[in-house]
């Protein structure tokens, strides 16, 4: 089976990092629908006081799934996406270390999110919230099979960001192009090996905090049960022990998209590159060392607390430098306000905006008025609303004619933007007011007597037309690829080795791999001449690259398999999901990928 | 595997010193005797007080002894001790950060 | 093991090291975590129950000493079950991979015998805390070192039938990377969970 076949077998069963990038961000911009639906029925609920448009407790479903598929089925795997669609073409790769591998991480992350919202069939979607505090959890006090989704659906999950994460770290380190120092690779390249190192380390812990909690439910363990000595705080240590490096993991990926869409929209070098990679590299330690911040509700005492505040007040820094670093970047340059700078630019606003909230949660004592209020509703969307996804965006804007051939429509993206820019103020903004006066999250209504109505109706205005802007993007995203402007390698008179190519890329990426002497490879003329030489020919025999497979698909069944048959809470039927994980397997392991097919 | 990847692993072990079979069963002889000493010294009463700083010490010799050497550690390419030690220093800081959270400070809470 | 370094034609890669080595030695820095967060919960949780039984009533240092030894043992018979497959010695590779399934699966039943004669003393995963620690903490790498032996057995039968030549070390190599990561897992469980109650 050809890389080059269109069928649907084809995209099943390839290892092609493009196809397998492409498939994720479709995953990632469904569920982005879905989630948005799950906000509205929020909105809506919210829209005036003690309203009755839903249940107390599908509102409560409401807001879990709309946050737990927003982070993990959302803005994880649309950054994943760009991962696998960029990674290798910014490198000089011709596709990731791992490409099976790859595959296997992509079919898992499928089979997690649709087990998860599969919870909606059963009327059982998961209800505790996206952090699922102990001991709401317990068997005791959430009897049904709500959590129980929740919990093996993120493990699903965890495997393929692990997986995932191993295959990015061991593609950089181990597939640059001669000449590509790690101090010449672009710093999307740099943001998301940083990013795949938090994922390796971060990942674990959450899977370890499931694990406990599915032993208690399933097996009857104690590790959150209060009356046997267990301790629910424990919960929240090892959540956010994971939780806080992964805000981190949503944010760096954007980070490091911006720091490639300035540049080239400044027509100037990226001011500061080691500073910008050190800053981030320092993002990714000191995240370990904040978690408690959003802990200072439960009473860990003053040590604690001080140090807790003291080390996320330091993290604001090497943030901060980065947005001087990028701000420092268009300072004198020529800037073109594509939209993926409008979305850039945007980033820097909002995300800082987001920032200033968060350091106002760093301080404890101003913490334990604002926790559990809309004002932290406002804070977080600030930066994953503004900062992850407006990143995001920018990213897409920006590659979508390298991987598709054709220019995104500029009119229709601008609009796009603009809607998202009122619609995602007017919606989250007025939180802070509600916050400050009071409103709790997480409930389904709210008393007239707050004089909270104002503000909620504002947010809910703007929440429709954050959802406009949405639809707009799937116009415009659908129609781009369509009839959009063909694009030829370098649209955007960008320096990086990516741009060096076809758009679309061969399946191959590079008929010959280019040397790379500088940090901005196509911005010197010699250099540029030298590559599109080796980059631009059509090859006289075309590069081997390693056959389609079904192993990947088959693992990632098995895998959800087993962990939907502990649900079923005999300890012996995952055994039956193990057994058939151990054959796939074996069958992997003696697939030779680049055994010649056919005649 | 090909024969590129073949001299490519023998690059990642160090140039020359390839380890004799004697080499392993010292160090395998070390870890038995080092294993032997822990289950003494919890035996002796005489130095219960210093049983923690004792057994942890030991523990991390073998550790780093079977991580060095039987891991090959020591002598290959540093690529594979800093993406090693990422994920072990972060995992000790763990460790450490949760037992002084539960088992320490609380004595000091006002 | 052929989907490596697809950078060009000739297995290139950026640092001359063998792909898979660099993905390992990533994942078990991945796997650190994993144990230091079970290691944590134990070690959070010590003194915690409020019912017995507690470790001082089942824990058996002198019969969990020898079975520590047996998986260092173990883990000596897995370098020279290496050195044997990097030097061709084909019949003394496919001895020394024997002796550490063998070992190995001696570990094994240790760990049932204890487990059993726990739950029998009336430690089970659900009777206190820490019956939930223990049981977790050490049945997970317990399924650790079950993978490591079926892993292993496959290289063993691949070695018995001749077909494991110099130029498959790395196999070997991974497999074996694996095996003393689980060796030295133990070692931290056991000084943490036995020596030091």
């Amino acid at each position: 089976m050809s890389a080059h076949d269109n069928g649907i077998w084809s995209w099943i069963t390839t290892v092609d990092h493009k196809r397998i990038g492409v498939m994720y961000f479709v995953a990632a911009l469904v569920f982005f629908v879905i989630a948005g639906v799950e906000a509205l029925m929020i909105r809506i609920q919210l829209w005036r006081p003690e309203n009755d448009f839903i249940s107390a407790a599908t509102y409560s479903q409401m807001f879990t799934m709309h946050g737990t598929t927003m982070i993990f089925l959302v803005a994880m795997p649309m950054a994943v996406a760009f991962f696998n669609l960029i990674i290798p073409l910014q490198i000089g790769a011709r596709d990731v270390a791992f490409p099976r591998l790859n595959a296997l991480s992509f079919w898992t992350f499928l089979f997690g999110g649709i087990f998860l919202n599969s919870s909606f069939l059963f009327g059982a979607a998961p209800n505790t919230s996206w952090v699922a505090y102990a001991n709401l959890t317990s068997i005791q006090f959430s009897p049904g099979h709500n959590v129980d989704f929740w919990v093996l659906g993120l493990s699903i999950l965890g495997i393929s960001s692990i997986m995932g994460g191993v295959n990015f770290i061991t593609t950089i380190i181990q597939l640059r192009a001669p000449g590509m120092k790690l101090m010449r690779m672009p710093l999307f390249t740099w943001m998301t090996f940083v990013t795949s190192f938090i994922l390796v380390t971060a990942l674990p812990v959450f899977a370890v905090a499931l694990i406990l909690l599915a032993f208690d439910r399933f097996f009857g363990a104690n590790f959150y049960e209060p009356n046997a000595g267990g301790d629910p705080i424990l919960w929240q240590h090892l959540f956010w022990i994971f939780g806080h490096p992964e805000v981190y993991i949503l944010i760096l990926p954007s980070f490091g998209v911006i720091s490639d869409v300035i540049p080239t929209f400044s027509r100037k070098p990226l001011f500061g590159y080691p500073i910008v990679v050190y800053a981030g590299i320092m993002i990714g330690f000191l995240g370990w060392g904040v978690w408690s911040h959003h802990m200072f509700t439960t009473g860990l005492g003053p040590i604690a607390d001080a140090f807790f505040v003291a080390s996320t007040m330091i993290i604001a820094i090497p943030t901060a430098v980065k947005i001087f670093n990028w701000i420092a970047t268009m300072w004198g340059g020529q800037i073109r306000f594509t939209t993926a700078m409008l979305y850039s630019i945007g980033l820097l606003a909002i995300f800082t905006l987001g920032g200033l909230s968060g350091i106002m949660h760093a301080a404890a004592p101003i913490d334990l008025q604002q926790h559990d209020t809309h004002f932290v509703v406002a804070h977080f969307h600030y930066v994953v609303a503004g900062g992850v996804m407006m990143g995001l965006f920018a990213g897409l804007y920006y590659w979508f004619p390298k991987i598709t051939g054709r220019l995104m429509d500029e009119r229709l993206g601008r609009i796009n933007f603009w809607t998202y820019f009122v619609g995602f103020n007017l919606t989250f903004f007025p939180m802070h007011i509600s916050g400050m006066f009071g409103m709790p999250r997480r409930t389904w209504t709210y008393a007239a007597e707050l004089n909270i109505a104002l503000p909620n109706m504002l947010s809910t205005i703007g929440a429709f037309i954050f959802a406009l802007s949405a639809l707009i993007l799937v116009y415009t995203i659908i129609k781009s690829a369509i009839s959009g402007e063909p694009a030829g390698p370098n649209p955007w008179n960008a320096s990086t080795l990516e741009w060096s190519i076809p758009s679309p890329p061969p399946h191959y990426n590079f008929a010959e791999i280019p040397t790379v002497r500088s940090r901005e490879p196509l911005w010197r003329e010699d250099e540029r001449r030298e590559i599109e030489a080796v980059t631009l020919k059509v090859p006289d025999v075309e590069p081997v690259m390693p056959n389609s497979s079904y192993m990947p698909i088959l693992l990632a069944f098995g895998v959800a398999l087993t962990w939907g048959l502990v649900m079923t809470g005999k300890w012996w039927a995952p055994l039956i999901g193990l057994a058939y994980v151990g054959v796939c397997i074996l069958m992997w392991a003696f697939e030779d990928p680049f055994a010649k097919k056919g005649a | 595997m090909s024969t590129s990847e073949i001299a490519a692993e023998a690059r990642g072990h160090d140039q020359g010193k390839h380890a004799s079979v004697g080499f392993y069963w010292t160090i395998a002889g070390i870890l038995g005797v080092i294993t032997a000493m822990e289950v003494a010294i919890f035996y002796i009463d005489a130095l219960e007080p210093a049983l923690a700083p004792i057994l942890l010490t030991l523990s991390a010799v073998k550790f780093a002894m079977v991580v060095m050497f039987f891991m090959h550690l020591k002598f290959d390419s540093k690529v594979f001790t800093i993406v090693f030690l990422t994920g072990l220093s972060i995992g000790t800081f763990v460790v450490i950060a949760l037992i002084l959270l539960y088992q320490f400070l609380p004595r000091f809470a006002s | 093991m052929s989907d490596t370094a697809v950078a060009t034609d000739h297995h290139y890669t950026a640092t001359g090291l063998p792909t898979w080595k660099v993905g390992f030695w990533t994942f078990m820095g991945s796997e650190c975590l994993f144990f230091a967060s079970l290691i944590s919960t134990y070690m959070v949780y010590k003194g915690a129950s409020t019912t017995g039984p507690f470790p001082a009533d089942v824990l058996n240092i002198p019969l969990t000493s020898i079975s520590t030894f047996v998986l260092l043992m173990s883990s000596t018979a897995m370098v020279l079950a290496l050195d044997g497959v990097q030097r061709g010695k084909k019949r003394l590779a496919t001895f020394w991979l024997a002796m550490v399934i063998m070992l190995g699966g001696t570990f094994l039943g240790f760990q049932v015998y204890e487990f059993n004669h726990f739950v029998h003393e009336g430690l089970t995963i659900s009777q206190n805390v820490f019956g939930s620690t223990f049981f977790v903490l050490t049945g997970f790498h317990g399924a650790h070192v079950t993978v490591g032996v079926i892993w292993l057995t496959v290289l063993f039968i691949m070695s018995l039938r001749g077909k494991l030549e110099p130029a498959d070390a790395l196999k070997v190599e991974i497999a074996g990377l694996y095996w003393h990561f689980v060796d030295i897992v133990w070692i931290v469980i056991f000084t943490l969970i036995y020596l030091l109650q």
